[in-house]
Parts: structure tokens; sequence; C-alpha cells
């Protein structure tokens, strides 16, 4: 294929930007690297301002504040088509008037490619849709347009691919599918991919590293499994899956173990999990990380007595379990069906334990539902 | 009522009145258009004679008047285009919140009748006018020239007034392009300008086309301008017919010449259209 970016190659660096719209500030002082080569994802709630970091990476918006760099080439300033980047556009947003054919080789004709058959046809065999080369867009459905985006870019093989929300608008088992597509032609093309989405889901399945964005800023930066794990702020804990987050306190140490107070009952934790600045913290436990056992039965690692079961919804692969602790607040806690049945009734009283190594900590003076509220809005909205 | 019935049914009005009102004049005007006076009849006594030579003398006698007839509304629809065009585009992609309130704008010459506007123009472009006296001012006209009854005062006349007509379609067509395709565009390598003549200008094409008939058309028929603005060496073959109508009272040369006319545009648009439907937009 044919190189758009045999000049410019190499990581590209967002230096301190800022974007504001009047009194709105989209990107607050954004500093990010992102590595050649790598599947990376911007996550975020709607208006978090991952779309215009996207934006302002392709040239479509510049940052008031700030620098772009790709490899050693400072690209701040230059125009959209001055950029060895594409974009997936979120509704694809093919040439309606241009045949699929002439859709891919749009790029390649202006770069002044006079032979461009073999190229197209070599990418329209990647998505495997060679068959469409002669049709309009509009004949295609969704999942072959969403395609015929994706190749419209490649084609012209750029330093940095973008993706906007590129499978917002399939349904969720083309979306899967594609998901996994996706990742396999980024590993076969071999080209940096930015992808931008609000589906945490869809983040963790292709992407190498996310940076979870909220409000203008990113608040962890990692790969998927770090996120989950091991989350820094409560809005990323409960942004990237759910999260039971316990107000505490650290009453002291020991050995590489923190001791901890939740509510009167002692419980042990790494050190190196604490992203806490105090004594004051919130403990977090994934709800899958949580067993139940009858009051009586013997338990392992942490424990915390006195709860009751308040509802239980058997979802098929586990079961959930609304379990009320006696400082009143509910935790939620997922069991695997591994037997089958849901051993556990409505109003059991019951004991929950965890490995202490699955434990998090995070400050105690964070907003424990940020990040759970959002919900996914229209996507054109942002 | 059966369902077969009523879509005819709702017709029914629609074709009453084209009925009325177009097909049975139309059917009138063919038949007057080959009549003769009536040999010892009064002015305008006519009888049918089927003299179809009527086409060729009413044409002969007014090539001219023809084809400055066309010569003008193609100047005045490439002006109205070129005025249009900017203007439609700035409306539907630039305008913000002003958007509706310029629409209006476009719409609101409509509000003061045609031939009121008409006759403003003779006053702008006239003596006591603004225009000339300052043209003269600045040496680009000389004191002699006047504006008013040349070919350029029933041009200007005409571009102004069916402006909206090519407006509001340009307006329309803009107006439904998705904006990314032009953000996508100049994501893969295409400067503004190219953006322009590979996305913008094809996406926009079918305003392109509504919008220079329904000036075109209009405007090589039209014979108020040529009237109020124009001098007898500025006539339009719309000139030519209501004369002919109105003041000699010969009626079968009018009725040619208004076939001629009908059938000229026909030919002309079909040509135009089969050419804008199939050209290679890439």
């Amino acid at each position: 294929m044919t190189d758009a970016s045999s000049a410019t190659r190499g990581d590209l660096r967002l230096t301190r930007i800022t974007k504001t719209y009047g009194d709105f500030t989209a990107v607050n002082d954004l500093t990010l690297t992102i590595p050649e080569g790598s599947f990376f994802a911007l996550l975020g709630p709607s208006g978090c301002g991952k779309t215009t970091t996207l934006r302002m990476i392709a040239g479509l918006e510049e940052p008031n504040v700030g620098s772009i760099h790709l490899g050693a080439t400072d690209i701040t300033t230059k125009r959209p088509y001055q950029r060895p980047i594409n974009t997936v556009f979120q509704n694809y947003a093919l040439f309606p008037h241009l045949t699929i054919f002439e859709n891919i080789a749009f790029g390649l004709r202006r770069r002044g490619i006079k032979n461009v058959d073999a190229d197209v046809n070599k990418v329209l065999e990647l998505v495997e849709l060679p068959h469409l080369a002669q049709r309009k867009p509009t004949q295609l459905s969704g999942g072959q347009q969403q395609r015929i985006a994706l190749a419209r870019a490649i084609v012209n093989r750029p330093a940095l691919l973008l993706l906007d929300e590129p499978l917002g608008a399939l349904d969720l088992k083309l979306r899967r599918q594609m998901q996994i597509e996706l990742k396999w032609i980024q590993r076969e093309v071999g080209l940096t991919f930015v992808h931008v989405t609000h589906d945490q889901e869809e983040a963790m399945t292709m992407a190498d590293t996310i940076a979870v964005m909220n409000e203008g800023e990113i608040e962890q930066m990692g790969s998927p499994a770090d996120l989950y794990d091991n989350p820094e702020t409560a809005f990323v804990a409960n942004f990237l899956g759910q999260s039971n987050l316990i107000k505490g306190r650290i009453e002291g140490t020991d050995g590489d173990n923190l001791v901890v107070d939740l509510y009167g009952q002692k419980i042990g934790m790494p050190k190196n999990r604490s992203h806490a600045v105090d004594n004051s913290i919130y403990a977090g436990i994934r709800p899958e990380k949580f067993r139940i056992s009858l009051v009586g039965t013997p338990t392992r690692g942490n424990t915390l007595t006195g709860g009751r079961i308040e509802d239980v919804s058997y979802i098929g692969v586990s079961t959930q379990y609304q379990v009320m602790m006696p400082w009143g607040q509910e935790v939620m806690v997922f069991e695997q069906n591994d037997d089958g049945v849901a051993p556990f009734d409505k109003g059991d009283e019951v004991v929950i334990s965890w490995e202490p190594n699955f434990t998090f900590a995070l400050r105690g003076d964070e907003d424990a539902e940020a990040g759970t509220e959002v919900i996914p809005e229209d996507l054109d909205e942002e | 009522m059966s369902k077969v019935k009523l879509p005819y049914l709702l017709l029914l009005p629609g074709f009453l009145f084209l009925f009325t009102f177009f097909i049975l004049p139309i059917a009138n005007l063919a038949q007057t258009s080959t009549q003769t006076p009536i040999a010892d009849g009064d002015t305008g006594q006519y009888e049918q004679t089927l003299r179809f030579s009527n086409y060729l003398d009413a044409f002969t006698e007014n090539q001219e008047q023809f084809a400055r007839s066309f010569v003008f509304a193609l100047c005045a629809t490439v002006l109205a285009l070129a005025i249009s065009y900017p203007l439609a585009y700035a409306i539907a992609f630039k305008a913000g919140k002003l958007k509706n309130f310029l629409l209006v704008l476009v719409v609101a010459p409509f509000f003061v009748s045609f031939l009121l506007r008409t006759v403003a123009w003779k006053q702008i472009l006239g003596e006591e006018g603004f225009i000339v006296p300052s043209l003269r001012t600045f040496g680009i006209i000389s004191e002699s020239t006047t504006l008013t009854s040349t070919s350029f005062a029933v041009i200007m006349g005409m571009t102004y007034n069916f402006l909206p007509f090519m407006t509001l379609p340009l307006y329309a067509s803009l107006e439904r392009i998705d904006p990314r395709t032009m953000e996508a565009s100049g994501d893969l390598y295409a400067n503004g300008i190219t953006t322009f003549r590979k996305v913008t200008l094809p996406l926009s094409m079918p305003g392109v086309v509504a919008g220079t008939l329904l000036t075109f058309i209009p405007a090589a028929g039209d014979y108020v301008n040529a009237a109020i603005l124009g001098s007898p060496n500025t006539r339009m073959i719309g000139n030519v017919i209501e004369s002919r109508y109105f003041k000699i009272v010969d009626y079968p040369t009018a009725a040619a010449l208004s076939f001629t006319l009908m059938v000229a545009i026909l030919i002309l648009v079909t040509l135009y259209i089969r050419k804008a439907g199939t050209e290679e937009l890439v």
C-alpha cells in the first residue's frame, strides 16, 4: 500500500492541551503520549472531552493552548489535509455521490497517486467486501458502511488512525463482531489506532492502553486489566465496571499490608494498592471478588459480618445479590453460577469475604458516586 | 369506498383545475396558431385554415428577439447562480442562529409586488439614482452613458427578480449535505478548493439544476423587465408576444410564437437535465 506518512512517524504527543468553547472547558491541560503501533482508547462519558481531543488530533479543531507532536514534527496548527492522520467518522461520512471504489480511492487520488486499483482492491479484500466496489454507499448496510469507512482511512496507511465511536450505530451483536475484527485489522496493518468511545466494554475488548477521561482531564491511564483491578479514582472505579466503595480509616501497617477499619471491622490490603493521601479512605472491592457465606460457615481472607441479603437477581452466568451491611450500605456481590442454583435467599443472614489482594483504596474525600450516574447518551450530542 | 377509487378521487380537483386552466387554453392556443384572417372581416377576426407556415413566418420575423431572450435569460441565470451560491452556502453552513432570519430576507422581496420592484430598479439605475452619478464621479462610465434602457438594466432586473428562485433550492440542497462529508474530505488530503470541487459542488448539483431551471425558464419568457427597464432595442420574445396579442391583435402569430418558445425551452431543458444528470462527477 502507499504510505501517507513516510516523513512523519512516531509517537503522538499532546502537551498541555486546553480547548474551551466560551465558558465551557472541553479539554483541560491535557498531556498524553500515544505510542506508535498501539491500540489506544480514549474512554469517557458524553461531554468528557474525548471527541474534542480526537478532533484536535485530526486537525478539525485547534487547541487554545498546548502543542501536538507526531514524532518530531509539530502538527498543532497544520490543516487536516496536511496531516498523515485519517479518521473513521461516527456515522461514517461516506461520500454519497461516489461509488465505494471511489470513496476508498479518494485519499489516494488527492495525494496524486495515479494507479489506485491495486491499493483499493487490497483494502477491499481486507474488509471482505470486494464485490461491493461499484455500489453507492446508500446501497450498503450499516455494518458494510462501517467497514468501507475503515477501508477508506487505512488505504492511506496513515501514521495515526482515529476512530470516533466507530461502532456506535451498529447493533450489539454486530458491534461485538466488529470489535474483534478491528483488533485483528489493527494487528494486520500495524498502524496506530486511537479509538474514542463511551462504551467501557468496547474499550477493554480492543485497546492495549485506555485513558479514562472525565470533565476534560485524564483520570487514569493504563492497560484494561490495570484500570479494572486497581483504579485510582472513584470515577474510574465506577465507570469501568462496578465497584463497592466502603468508607474506612487506615489504622496502621502490618509488613507490606495496611490495616483498615471499616465501620469497626478490621481488614487488610496491600500498601501499594492504596491511592489515598491520608488515613481517610474508601476501600474498594469489585462485586465479583466478594464471596457470600451463611453465618457460621468458615471463611478466608477479609471478612465483614452482619450482612443480610436484600435482593437476588439471577442473570444466567451469575447471580447478583444486594447485601445490606450493618452500617446501612448496600453492597453488590456477583456469584458465578458454577453449580447452577442460587444458594442464598432474600433475608438470609450472611458474611461476605474476599482476598485482601483484591482490595484497592481511594482518597476518602472523593465522591463515591462519581461515574455511576453516567448513562451513555445520544452519540450525536457531543 | 373501494381502495382503488380513492386515489383518483383525490386527484380529481387538481385534474379539473389543470384541465380548465391549462389543457383547454393550450388546445385553444394550438388551434389559434394555424388560423388566418377572415378575408373581409374586422381586425382580430380569424378562421381556421391550418396554415402551419404561420410558425415559420413568426420565427423568421422574430429570430433576433428569440436569440436575445435566451442570451438574456442565460446571463441572468449565470449571474443569479454566482450571487446565490455563496449566499446559500453561507446561510446553510455559516449563519448559525441567523439562518432563519436570512431565509426570510431572501423571500422578503415577494412581499412587494413584482411590478413595483421592477419600477424601483428603474429609479435605482436612473439619472437620479445614486449609482449613475457615483460611477460617473469615479470615471467608470462616461458622462453620456446611461444605465436604463440598456441590456444591462434588463439583465440586472431579471437577475434580481428571479434570485430567490435560485437561492432557495440551492440552500435546500446545500443544507442537506452532512458537514461531516466535508470534514472527511479534508481528512482525506483534500484542501478547501478540492473539497468544494469534489464533494460540496457535486452534492449540491440537484439544487444547482433546480435553481437554474426555475430561473432560466421564467426569465426566457419574461417581458416585464424588458418592458420597464429596456428599450425597443432590448425587446425579448415575451414583449413581441405581448404586443402581437394586445396591441396588434395578431392572435395566430402570438400563439405560434408562444408554442415555439415553449418547445425551444423544453428542448433546452431536456438537454440540460440529461447533461447534468449523467455527468461524471468524480
